[in-house]
């Protein structure tokens, strides 16, 4: 087991590296001089080669990349051109918004999943069965920027239950801050169910047909206990694999959720600099979600051994 | 005097079941079976004949979309076909336990196997947690697994295939059932697993009195442990009685082809003279794995083939006898040159394989050929039988005309006229395995590896196989290495017999002399756990 | 039996919705209700009637023509992403998951690094570098997809190089490539196919949120996406002009896995065979 650990975190090493190149040359691609930007249109060519200097853009990459990884292991993402706030600090005040919704939305989300799809499953071809396919199949064709601009429309203007714009922070009042966060938190409940209770109730009926579940039967276990002790685990091993998955796409997608929903989250502090060309907000938005989601997923490969021990031995 | 027996069947009929009631495919009919307490009966026949369906509708465990149909079944005098699903539970582990085929999968592996073995005992006994312990140990030991305790929290897959069906049957037996069904429990076992696994269940089963009831295609585990037998075909009963009556005169002609079909032990082979010229020389061959981590921790390197040696003669049929993970399918894929030997050389007709070039190779690939195991797997579900019988002559300067020619004659050799044109998924597994012989001898082959080639077929299609390619082999005169793991098919078909034990050849010679006479313990081993089908 | 009914009743319906949505690419090419990038001052925000089947926008543009060339430029992005994807994807899945050894490793840790990042934000960082234009956003958008397709025919290739029949082929005496080219690829192609068809629609839904953040094809060009974001001031008084892009995009995408479905049904039970 512990070999097992210690082989899984010796495997995010090289990607890790990786990553970090990526994200440094992919910033480095993008047109335009960010010593320009800085220093707006009308800087005189002096002051803009003094910039460059100090920025340390005059030297070969390969040093700059040295340096910039070294500033980054030690905390220092730059500071924004728009703002002049530090990165790392704009990053983790807005993340705190993003992963609550994320984190919520997909907990949520998989316990719909996982007991939907177990009882589909069970019930094979049944009216229920048909709903819960035929409800996933909808659900999986709805854009989620669709259905929050739908839910807000309704929710929001027609019947007026909730706030449409803005965000209160939680230092504001719990109570108060939830409020903003029902819908946006609802929107991604109901997309990433559809994906997840597909997955479990493929995997659930696929146990289903496993010899171990019928012993399980012919030991003269009720049905309940064949479902939870035997079932369950088996199915929920790659269906684990989705969550950790979906964990990571959604830290992406929730741009588009904090657009509709104008929530100042990650999603939409990376959009924004973009837009602006705010390259070191960039950099550290893709580095920060980029680490994360290696770090989820180390996450659920820890996990996966208490639902499926074969792994362990490889 | 009759005794009341312990399980009476009659008329049962099993059909499969479709959502909208209509009448369906009748898998079983009119099939009556009794079974008195203590007793060992057998129900035997091949894949598809309902024998599996029986079993399973006793505990009303049939797979979905099949139902019973008809008829009762009474245990003990109470009838089961009309109990309350929470009856049928109490029933079910209780009274009647069931051991599964497949020991991969009949355990869940998800929880160790402590927890797999509670669970029954808890359900249907009163006894507290020690105790329901210590009889799981004791079980545990019963059935010959060593350190009881300190496996109790291990998982499924550390365990071998032959130890899993010892614990399967271990969790059946702790509940005393006065029934225990066995369905095909060691149909996917080795040799000496297969052993260790009937000996431990019949031992415990008549320790306890308890009935059995095992289902399998085997004549010679039913001649070696049952009393009495029933053999069906196709849904139909055809014969019962006594067991050494039945398969020393059958009356149907079903039973009789069973019979028939069964390697002729001590038939040896009629000897084909003095010594041939050799073909195939395997020099201290040896063969390792890597290490598991690969790059990550170098892994001590396992030695999958130790310094093995053998020789097959022009024409001859050498034997390469085994249990699985003892080498000899890695040898066999060696000697064809699709695995790198780490030490020693392997000659044909006395060049390297390891240092021909490349004209000498593609003559080396037509001359040595390969039949494989699975017949679901070695035939590309893509291409027409005749694409994939031909594939072998794609290097050849023949025109396509003189291939399609020669694919066809094959063809008709195998007994497949006019098969060219199908696919491989449109014919049964015997026919395939016909097929995958018709593509080893399209290019005139000098050697053929037959890796298992009917280990994963019917009794009566492993005759007609094996028939076929003795029947092909006087006529090309190819030699043959035959790859077994069951001893009886060897001392019908090969002249010489080689047996592999855990990468090292442990003994080698004339069939007959070393069936006679066995010298290493491994061998005597083998042989003891072949059962004769007279004793 | 009743099964295959449901089946058949999925994969119709698939083909109805994805056949409607050809079918209208293919007249917006040659004709439309109005010119949709035609400004009308004098009747924005109809609602939909006579005149306007789906309605009219702020500035008076039509909305059905609208939707109609947004279907043909948002299918087109689709079409080249996948076509794009699908083609180096299957390579290197199949050099991946055939050879194994170093080539496997390498390809895997830079799919791994690539997929770290979530896909919209990579697609995002990318149209910064390549600008916003149609043939960036199937380059981004490929890039972003190209790690998951190369991981799925890799799995493909793995569990297919296991069989024996690809053995059968060494023994024959061919040589690797002819036995990817031979064996290998036709046997991986029902997963590609599958494949395909679930590309499309994350292609779609892809570039319709990439056009709703502001990021793809630009305006006058109306896409499904930059649609629904300027509908967004007007969702109380024009709620139209809300639904009917989404509508659009929701009907593409269940068409587009309905037969997606129904293909990997019919393909599974006959290769389990």
């Amino acid at each position: 087991m512990i070999a097992y650990i210690f082989r899984r975190l010796l495997l995010t090493i090289p990607t890790l590296l990786l990553v970090s190149v990526i994200v440094f040359g992919l910033i480095r691609l993008i047109p335009g001089d960010p010593a320009e930007v800085m220093m707006g249109p009308d800087a005189d060519p002096a002051s803009i080669a003094s910039l460059h200097h100090q920025m340390g853009l005059d030297e070969p990459l390969p040093v700059q990349f040295i340096a910039w990884a070294g500033r980054t292991l030690h905390g220092d993402l730059g500071v924004s051109i728009a703002t002049g706030e530090p990165v790392v600090r704009l990053i983790v005040t807005r993340f705190q918004l993003t992963a609550a919704i994320v984190l919520v939305s997909v907990l949520l989300a998989t316990l719909i999943a996982v007991s939907l799809g177990m009882i589909a499953a069970w019930r094979r071809n049944s009216s229920l069965d048909l709903a819960v396919v035929g409800g996933a199949t909808i659900v999986l064709a709805v854009p989620s920027f669709w259905l929050g601009l739908v839910l807000l429309l309704v929710f929001g203007l027609k019947l007026g239950w909730l706030p449409v714009v803005g965000y209160v922070p939680f230092s504001d009042g719990v109570g108060a801050a939830l409020l903003f966060l029902i819908l946006p938190i609802i929107t991604l409940t109901i997309t990433e169910s559809g994906v997840l209770t597909r997955m479990m109730r493929a995997s659930a009926i696929d146990v289903l047909n496993q010899e171990y579940v019928t012993h399980a039967r012919a030991k003269g276990l009720p049905e309940r206990a064949v479902l939870a002790r035997h079932v369950f685990p088996n199915a929920f091993a790659p269906t684990l694999t989705l969550v950790g998955l979906s964990l990571g796409h959604l830290l992406g997608g929730i741009a588009v959720i904090e657009t509709v929903f104008t929530l100042p989250g990650l999603g939409r502090l990376m959009v924004d600099s973009v837009l602006a060309r705010d390259y070191p907000v960039v950099q550290g938005c893709l580095l920060f979600t980029a680490v994360i989601y290696v770090a989820v997923n180390l996450a659920v490969d820890m996990l996966y051994p208490i639902f499926d021990p074969r792994v362990t031995a490889q | 005097m009759t005794r009341t027996p312990l399980l009476d069947i009659a008329n049962l009929c099993v059909e499969t079941a479709s959502r909208d009631g209509a009448p369906g495919r009748v898998l079983l009919q009119d099939f009556s079976l009794d079974i008195l307490p203590g007793e060992f009966v057998s129900v035997v026949g091949e894949s598809g004949s309902g024998k599996t369906m029986a079993a399973r509708a006793i505990l009303d465990l049939l797979p979905p979309g099949t139902r019973r149909a008809g008829g009762s079944i009474r245990l003990s005098g109470r009838e089961l076909t009309t109990l309350s699903a929470r009856q049928m539970r109490q029933v079910r582990g209780g009274e009647v336990g069931m051991v599964f085929q497949e020991p991969m999968v009949s355990l869940n592996p998800a929880l160790t196997i402590g927890r797999q073995l509670e669970e029954g005992l808890a359900l249907h006994r009163d006894y507290n947690r020690a105790e329901r312990r210590d009889r799981i140990i004791e079980m545990l030991r019963r059935v010959r697994i060593s350190e009881p305790a300190k496996r109790l929290a291990a998982y499924p897959h550390e365990f071998s295939g032959g130890m899993r069906q010892r614990i399967m049957l271990a969790s059946v037996m702790l509940l005393k059932p006065k029934l225990l069904v066995a369905d095909e429990p060691t149909t996917a076992l080795d040799m000496l697993s297969q052993r260790d696994v009937m000996e431990a269940m019949t031992d415990l089963a008549r320790d306890e009195g308890v009935a059995v009831l095992l289902i399998t295609h085997d004549l010679r585990l039913v001649a070696r442990y049952t009393q009495r037998m029933v053999v069906v075909e196709k849904g139909r009963l055809v014969e019962k009685g006594e067991t050494a009556q039945v398969l020393r005169a059958p009356s149907d002609p079903y039973t009789r082809k069973l019979v028939d079909s069964l390697p002729q032990f001590q038939a040896g082979k009629a000897d084909r003279g003095a010594d041939r010229p050799p073909l195939l020389c395997v020099e201290n061959a040896s063969l390792c794995y890597e290490g598991r981590a690969g790059w990550l921790f170098g892994g001590a390197p396992k030695p999958v083939v130790h310094e093995v040696s053998l020789t097959v003669g022009v024409g001859e049929t050498v034997a390469l006898v085994g249990a699985s993970g003892s080498g000899k399918t890695t040898l066999g894929r060696a000697v064809l040159g699709l695995k790198a030997l780490s030490g020693g050389a392997i000659k044909f007709d006395g060049l390297d394989i390891a240092r021909m070039n490349a004209a000498d190779m593609r003559k080396f690939r037509r001359a040595a050929q390969l039949v494989f195991q699975d017949p679901f797997s070695s035939l590309d579900p893509r291409l027409k039988i005749g694409e994939v019988v031909g594939a072998p002559l794609r290097h050849e300067p023949i025109s396509a005309f003189a291939r399609r020619l020669r694919v066809e004659t094959v063809l008709s050799e195998v007994g497949l006229p006019g098969f060219a044109d199908q696919f491989a998924h449109q014919i049964s597994g015997g026919q395939r395995q016909r097929v995958a012989i018709a593509r080893a001898i399209v290019s005139w082959p000098r050697l053929v590896v037959a890796d298992e080639p009917v280990s994963a077929l019917d009794a009566t299609i492993q005759r007609q196989v094996l028939s076929l390619l003795q029947k092909l082999q006087d006529q090309y005169g190819f030699a043959c290495l035959f790859i077994t793991h069951d001893l009886a098919v060897v001392g019908e078909i090969a002249d010489r017999v080689a047996v592999m034990s855990e990468g090292c050849i442990v003994e080698a010679g004339e069939t007959q002399t070393v069936f006679a006479a066995p010298q290493h313990s491994y061998t005597q081993a083998l042989l003891a756990a072949t059962p004769p089908l007279f004793s | 039996m009743t099964r295959f009914r449901h089946l058949h009743w999925n994969a119709l319906l698939g083909l109805a919705l994805v056949g409607w949505l050809l079918a209208t690419i293919l007249l917006g090419a040659f004709w439309t209700p109005y010119d949709p990038i035609a400004i009308d001052l004098a009747h924005p925000f109809t609602p939909p009637s006579a005149a306007h089947w789906l309605g009219s926008d702020q500035f008076g543009r039509d909305v059905l023509s609208r939707a109609m060339l947004g279907a043909r430029i948002s299918f087109s992005i689709a079409l080249g992403t996948v076509a794009l994807v699908i083609a180096l994807g299957t390579m290197l899945g199949l050099c991946a998951g055939f050879l194994r050894g170093w080539t496997d490793r390498v390809l895997m840790t830079v799919c791994d690094a690539v997929l770290a990042f979530p896909g919209i934000l990579l697609a995002l960082a990318l149209i910064a570098v390549l600008g916003s234009n149609k043939s960036s956003i199937v380059i981004a958008l490929s890039i972003a997809y190209l790690p998951s397709v190369t991981r799925v025919v890799r799995s493909a290739a793995l569990s297919i190089r296991e069989r024996d029949y690809i053995e059968a082929s060494r023994v024959a005496g061919d040589t690797q490539l002819y036995t990817i080219m031979r064996h290998v690829l036709p046997n991986a192609l029902p997963a590609v196919m599958v494949l395909a068809t679930s590309l499309f629609g994350w292609a779609v839904l892809s570039e319709s949120a990439l056009s709703f953040l502001g990021v793809g094809v630009p305006p006058p060009a109306p896409t499904w996406g930059n649609m629904l974001s300027d509908a967004r001031p007007y969702m109380e008084e024009a709620n139209w002009l809300s639904l009917v892009p989404g509508f659009c995009i929701m009907l593409t995408l269940l068409g587009v896995n309905l037969l997606g479905d129904a293909l990997r049904d019919y393909l599974d039970p006959r290769g389990r065979q």
